[in-house]
């Protein structure tokens, strides 16, 4: 791999100081083609403790699968340019050699892809596939990989182990290979697992099933887990803290508890609010986000869902907003005019007077549905 | 679940369309047979939408197909305005299709990569509509008008120009352009992100309403399914498990599959309180030899004896609310007379 990569010195020096198992201070992550630079990661600053778990979501292209396969290393090619600084119990990574990541791949760090189909190898049957990286890191025997790989079976609920290992990944359901595929990360006993959509493969009852085995396997090992998904619904209640992507930015960072609870970028509001819930009544109106994503070789200037949000405001369009506390209980976010303030609310209205096109459509979405809900209100009142 | 019985059918003539005892096998090698769809009846109003819901493997998207006879179902009937698709000749049914259309999971692979955009919106009324290229252009541009896409800018286009999203509307526009009146969804927003899912999901309520279509919406997500239909039907191996109005369903569910479905189903609120079994055990059985009796039985909770002799029969627990189970988690309000199957139970 020849991929470039600038280490902050300064930083990751500052930060082998601090307690935290992963550091990453402003990164960026950019990709040369043809047309320009395409910036998928555009300093992402964040710190992830032992046995904790980080939530990070966003649409397609917000640079979340980008800014774990930085981390990683993964990231091949001569066009690709890394900056800033990735420090992994006091060691930075970005500045690490591609032998010494070698060390660290499936032994101290692992991830878990989203296509449990590819990730695995047709051709090898399972068993050599969860314990062939054991055999090179640990020096296991043939025997004592054998028994671990029964193990390790065992330990993420595959029926009849013994048997398996000598299946090809095509003989198994795809929730079965995603179990195989959490075995393979898990054998080395690693202190940090990416898993980058594990679950957006798989039916809804198997999805469950997975992150359950996820999360019962990072509470038992105490390792750090990053949970890479496009869908709020997974990380709610399975995750410490949340971060949300939008154009390679972080937007808003918080405790799980208090995202949900107190929502602040409008981002993070519009990407709630477009999900259909069970909870909801039939035919409820969804509040789609207008728009689509930004294109990343030329980024908007200042705030870049400004071309997109309901309270967008002169000065989000120039300038862009820092993320920054808010609270001291470690909420973020990135935005001049955050939801539940006064001054969202007045931007909303001066937007609504203005008749922008998508402070509109989140206008009349609203009222579609009070409208639907007075009018079943009032047929059942009928009823009655 | 996983019964049989047409109990929950409509009186004949306010459907549109209506299927009864439908049945799709497929061979494979060894001499054996997949039974992706076993003989399930269901029925369809016009301007009602229809939501089938199920795991991979339930047989949704074959029932999909088997509609259009795509390929012909294997035994069964399937009546759109009281004709038997299945009994039409292949050039009969070729004209009927104009009436029924489809769209598909992956909005990008089901555009033809070397067309542009207008041919591929006006390649339906190069076979049945007007021949005519100025009166065709008038139609795609505004069927493309109809689902968001600016004709001027995308009609020289190719699909690899577009994102998800926008392929997905095009399909839309392609499906619609010769104004059938059942509209098949096999998946439409399952490759699509949260916001242009939400997108996509408005822009069929709205053409429904402008054209009033009957839609048929497939799908594995439960709150997608329950956003967009009237009715939904839950499949489980090739059968159907429990029908009901979709707020219904959803608020009272009656059948042990669809409330394992709804358990599963993440909902984006930490607050509430998720079942953290992981065993491995929901795992779907093979269609080749499919459980006895009840279907659902060797993922049931509440399975007994009688589960694995005797297959449950559709019956009524609620108004318009119809469950194929032994022991269905809501009893029967006002008793329907005997039925043996529930009377044993």
């Amino acid at each position: 791999m020849n991929a470039s990569v600038t280490v902050n010195s300064a930083e990751a020096s500052a930060n082998t100081n601090g307690a935290s198992l992963l550091q990453v201070s402003d990164l960026h992550t950019s990709f040369s083609v043809q047309a320009g630079e395409v910036k998928a990661v555009r300093g992402v600053s964040f710190s992830l403790d032992q046995g904790k778990t980080l939530g990070v979501v966003g649409e397609s292209g917000s640079g979340k699968t980008v800014l774990a396969r930085s981390i990683m290393r993964l990231n091949l090619g001569d066009n690709v340019n890394t900056s800033g600084s990735a420090v992994f119990e006091g060691k930075e990574l970005l500045a690490s050699t591609m032998s010494e990541m070698q060390t660290l791949w499936g032994n101290e760090v692992a991830m878990v892809f989203q296509d449990p189909m590819t990730s695995l190898n047709p051709l090898v049957k399972v068993g050599r596939q969860v314990t062939e990286h054991v055999r090179h890191h640990l020096g296991a025997s043939k025997a004592e990989a054998k028994a671990l790989a029964i193990d390790l079976l065992k330990e993420v609920r595959i029926p009849e182990p013994e048997s398996r290992l000598n299946a090809y990944p095509h003989e198994l359901s795809g929730g079965m290979r995603q179990r195989i595929c959490i075995a393979i990360a898990l054998a080395c006993e690693p202190t940090l697992l990416f898993a980058d959509e594990p679950t957006t493969a798989l039916d809804v009852t198997v999805q469950h099933q997975i992150l359950n085995l996820l999360n019962r396997e990072q509470q038992e090992r105490h390792m750090a887990m990053i949970l890479i998904t496009h869908d709020l619904g997974v990380v709610a209640g399975r995750t410490d803290e949340i971060m949300v992507m939008y154009a390679g930015n972080v937007v808003e960072q918080a405790p799980t508890a208090a995202l949900f609870a107190d929502m602040q970028h409008p981002y993070t509001e519009a990407l709630l609010r477009s999900i259909p819930r069970t909870t909801q009544r039939s035919h409820t109106r969804l509040a789609a986000i207008a728009g689509r994503p930004p294109d990343l070789i030329d980024p908007p200037s200042g705030c870049a869902f400004s071309p997109r949000c309901p309270y967008v405001q002169p000065k989000c369009r120039e300038e862009t907003p820092p993320l920054q506390a808010t609270d001291n209980s470690g909420h973020k976010s990135a935005c001049w005019f955050p939801v539940g303030t006064p001054e969202n609310k007045e931007a909303f209205e001066k937007n609504l007077a203005a008749r922008l096109p998508q402070t509109m459509s989140v206008a009349e979405g609203a009222m579609v549905n009070t409208e639907m809900l007075q009018e079943k209100v009032a047929t059942q009142e009928e009823r009655n | 679940m996983a019964g049989s019985g047409k109990a929950h059918l409509r009186p004949e003539g306010d459907a549109l369309v209506s299927v009864e005892d439908l049945v799709v096998e497929y061979p494979v090698a060894g001499g054996n047979t997949v039974k992706a769809v076993s003989g399930i009846s269901f029925d369809i109003k016009r301007g009602e939408t229809l939501g089938l819901v199920g795991e991979s493997g339930c047989g949704k998207s074959t029932t999909g197909r088997a509609l259009i006879q795509l390929p012909s179902p294997t035994s069964g009937a399937v009546r759109y305005n009281l004709v038997d698709l299945t009994k039409l000749s292949a050039e009969a049914m070729r004209r009927r299709r104009t009436d029924l259309q489809m769209i598909f999971q992956d909005p990008i692979s089901s555009l033809n990569p070397r067309r542009e955009v207008g041919e591929i919106v006006a390649e339906p009324l190069s076979v049945w509509g007007p021949k005519n290229k100025e009166k065709q252009k008038v139609l795609v541009d505004e069927m493309l008008n109809a689902v968001g896409i600016d004709p001027d800018v995308a009609r020289n286009k190719r699909p690899h120009e577009f994102s998800g999203g926008q392929c997905q509307r095009i399909s839309i526009a392609r499906s619609l352009v010769l104004e059938p009146e059942v509209l098949i969804c096999d998946e439409p927003v399952s490759a699509l992100d949260v916001s242009v899912q939400a997108q996509i999901l408005n822009l069929l309520e709205d053409l429904k309403k402008k054209y009033n279509l009957t839609l048929i919406f497939i799908a594995h997500d439960l709150a997608v399914v329950k956003n967009i239909s009237d009715r939904v039907a839950v499949m489980y191996l090739g059968k159907i498990c429990e029908v009901a109005g979709s707020d219904e369903l959803y608020e009272n569910p009656a059948h042990p599959y669809t409330q394992l479905l709804l358990d599963s189903s993440p909902e984006p609120d930490p607050t509430v309180v998720l079942d953290r079994s992981d065993t491995s055990s929901g795992e779907l059985p093979s269609p080749i030899n499919p459980p006895s009796g009840c279907r659902f039985r060797t993922r049931c909770p509440l399975a007994d004896d009688i589960c694995s002799s005797q297959e449950p029969q559709m019956q009524e627990v609620g108004q318009n609310h119809f469950v194929a189970c032994h022991h269905p988690l809501i009893k029967v309000a006002e008793a329907p007379a005997a039925d043996p199957a529930w009377t044993e139970a």
